[in-house]
């Protein structure tokens, strides 16, 4: 007797008791249910900190002036060196592997256009800032090396800016917009990065050069008259982020001076990082749902044991018969053990369905992508499956090993 | 096996002997708690092929426990018991199954047929456990459908078929493998007159085509059918006796 003669026979038991077969399966299809849903949502939530930390731009560092305010050590304002251009070209030169490399001071303005205005950040960058964070424009272009050093009065515009200052839906290009009544000429339009991790719109904002910024949007530093802020420092994919922040940290502690043992009056930060730890975070809410999907699963396979030695005493005659024109122990062992796995797939394939729902309309209201992975299936399928097959074999062995004198006498 | 089952003659099994059913002083013992109960006490006994032998006695004479020995679901105590020169005492419990599928052919007082599967579903059960399978098992079944003239209901579930029909689809589910001996418990047992007299006439005609027939009743008028009488009381064969057979007028009005 063959497999598939079973499968027959079992797919027309689970018919004959259609509404019994699908509740015996509850379990099962809670189980299969929420190890779909735990697989999607946590996919979901990892694929949105990674377009998060994309949107970051990928292998960064970004080096701080100020002490670490991670660690709590109040560092006094007078003591902290801002960070100049020589401390940027120094990393640029010093340190291997980067790739780009752009200072970046912000403040905030009022823009005005004609008889619109509108109060953005504003950011004044070196030209690698937009491959530095991954940024390109869509119209225009980007700021040349020449116009960063002479401070034009040019700016890239975000696209909430663009609608905001030109609700008429004309080309900004070529623009003029006045920041703090001094007049720039558009000339790009960055790609929308939409929302940040932290909901900030990463789009609401302009950039120009940085020696434009200087002295205008942000005040020039007392100490150092060419201050840039932070750095953001891009490196070759293959560099080992961890190693790269390392060499930061050495040479700018040679650089300010700074005695062995005392703190640094810098920071070197990995955003990539801190993304990852939220992630964490977020897994953890999936971990209840874990548990809920392998007591179901346990729960599932105990319904259908019980449905299955149920089924085994109502067709005692039958496996009497079917021993009596010549079944083999085995094959009626395996008849029962396809019938209780079927059973499973059956649930299984109800709660795949029901968990691709459950699944969708979380990441539906969490804007997440929706993410059912086929792996997570072929998890959820095989746990069934093997429930089937750990739960029914007790009831199978049973059947198996009936007398098939007392089985044909049975009423 | 089942070739050779077609042409009895050559059948290697038997030793070139035309004996199906060697039974020598065999015993069986029961242990019901503290209590043995000695269902068979030495009996012996020789079926030929071609026989239509009625096994008779009251409840409790060890005729059903016969029964069961001659149809491979139990084995002796002590004693032999041949089935085709098989002994079965030897026999595995995966070899018992392979001997009933191959050699014996049941038909039972209640019929035994699976609910919600056709007359030809139903006939084609032995065949699913058959080694090697028949490479149209339909045929086979439909074959056999045809030779108790139910050609016409293939496709009828049993709450469809008279009682008679039923048993005649059990008949055809018991033949489809071509088995040595046809093995009968009390086959018109649930049937009337009428119909027992159809089932018995089909017996005794398919007797008469080859097939050892083995009827276990307790209705003398039933046992009339057959041509060799077996009576068991308390466990002993009390009476062995040949008669002429109702079958013989069958073959009669048969050949009118």
């Amino acid at each position: 007797m063959s497999v598939m003669d079973s499968l027959r026979i079992a797919l027309a038991a689970l018919r004959t008791n259609l509404l019994r077969s699908v509740l015996t399966t509850l379990g099962i299809i809670i189980g299969v249910g929420s190890v779909i849903v735990m697989v999607a949502v946590g996919a979901g939530a990892r694929s949105e900190v990674d377009r998060q930390i994309a949107s970051l731009g990928s292998q960064m560092l970004v080096v701080m002036p100020g002490s670490s305010r991670v660690f709590g050590r109040a560092g006094g304002a007078g003591t902290t060196l801002p960070l100049s251009e020589a401390d940027m070209l120094a990393i640029r030169d010093k340190v291997p592997g980067v790739a780009a490399i752009s200072g970046l001071i912000s403040g905030s303005a009022v823009l005005v256009r004609g008889n619109v205005n509108w109060t953005s950040n504003v950011n004044g960058v070196h030209d690698q800032y937009f491959l530095v964070r991954d940024w390109p424009t869509t119209e225009g272009r980007e700021f040349t090396p020449e116009e960063v050093r002479s401070g034009a009065r040019v700016v890239i515009l975000g696209t909430t800016v663009v609608a905001k200052l030109f609700p008429d839906g004309a080309s900004p290009l070529g623009e003029t917009i006045r920041v703090k009544n001094v007049p720039f000429q558009v000339i790009g339009v960055l790609q929308s990065k939409g929302q940040s991790a932290f909901g900030s719109d990463q789009d609401d904002v302009i950039m120009m050069p940085i020696n434009a910024a200087r002295g205008r949007i942000v005040g020039r530093s007392q100490v150092v008259n060419n201050n840039v802020g932070r750095v953001h420092v891009k490196f070759d994919d293959d560099v080992d982020l961890a190693e790269a922040q390392e060499a930061i940290e050495n040479l700018m502690r040679q650089r300010r001076r700074i005695q062995a043992g005392a703190e640094d009056d810098f920071s070197v930060r990995n955003l990539a990082e801190f993304m990852r730890a939220r992630t964490a975070a977020l897994s953890t809410m999936t971990s209840p749902l874990a548990a809920t999907s392998a007591i179901s699963l346990i729960v599932g396979g105990i319904g259908i044991m019980n449905i299955m030695l149920v089924s085994v005493t109502e067709r005692t005659r039958e496996i009497g018969l079917r021993m009596a024109v010549g079944g083999r122990r085995r094959d009626i062992l395996r008849q029962f053990l396809v019938e209780a796995v079927a059973l499973c797939v059956l649930g299984g394939l109800i709660g795949v369905a029901l968990g691709t729902i459950v699944a969708a309309s979380v990441a539906y209201s969490a804007q997440w992508p929706i993410l059912i992975s086929k792996e997570a299936i072929a998890i959820a399928m095989a746990a069934a499956a093997a429930t089937g097959i750990v739960f029914g074999f007790f009831p199978a062995r049973r059947a198996a090993h009936l007398n098939p004198i007392d089985a044909l006498r049975s009423e | 096996m089942t070739a050779n089952a077609r042409h009895p003659a050559t059948d290697p099994a038997t030793n070139g002997c035309d004996v199906v059913v060697r039974v020598e002083a065999v015993s069986k013992v029961y242990r019901m708690g503290e209590q043995t109960v000695r269902a068979l006490d030495g009996v012996s006994l020789t079926i030929r092929r071609g026989e239509f032998v009625a096994i008779m006695g009251p409840s409790g004479s060890g005729k059903s426990t016969m029964m069961n020995l001659i149809g491979a679901l139990d084995v002796p105590t002590s004693g032999r018991l041949e089935i085709r020169g098989r002994n079965i005492a030897e026999l595995s419990s995966d070899e018992l199954a392979d001997l009933r599928n191959r050699a014996i052919g049941f038909v039972f007082q209640q019929f035994n047929l699976l609910p919600r599967t056709t007359a030809l579903g139903q006939v084609m059960l032995p065949l699913l456990y058959a080694a090697p399978r028949p490479s149209d098992p339909q045929a086979l079944a439909r074959r056999r459908l045809e030779q108790v003239e139910l050609g016409d209901r293939l496709d009828h579930h049993p709450r469809q078929l008279s009682g008679g029909q039923q048993q005649r689809v059990a008949i055809a589910r018991a033949l489809v493998n071509n088995p040595t001996i046809l093995l009968a418990d009390e086959p018109t047992g649930a049937l009337d007159s009428r119909t027992s007299e159809e089932i018995m006439r089909l017996f005794s005609r398919l007797n008469n085509d080859g097939i050892t027939v083995i009827l276990v009743t307790h209705e003398a008028d039933i046992a009339a059918w057959a041509r060799r009488r077996i009576l068991f009381r308390d466990g002993r064969i009390i009476e062995d006796v040949e008669q002429p057979g109702k079958a013989a007028d069958v073959v009669r009005s048969a050949a009118e």
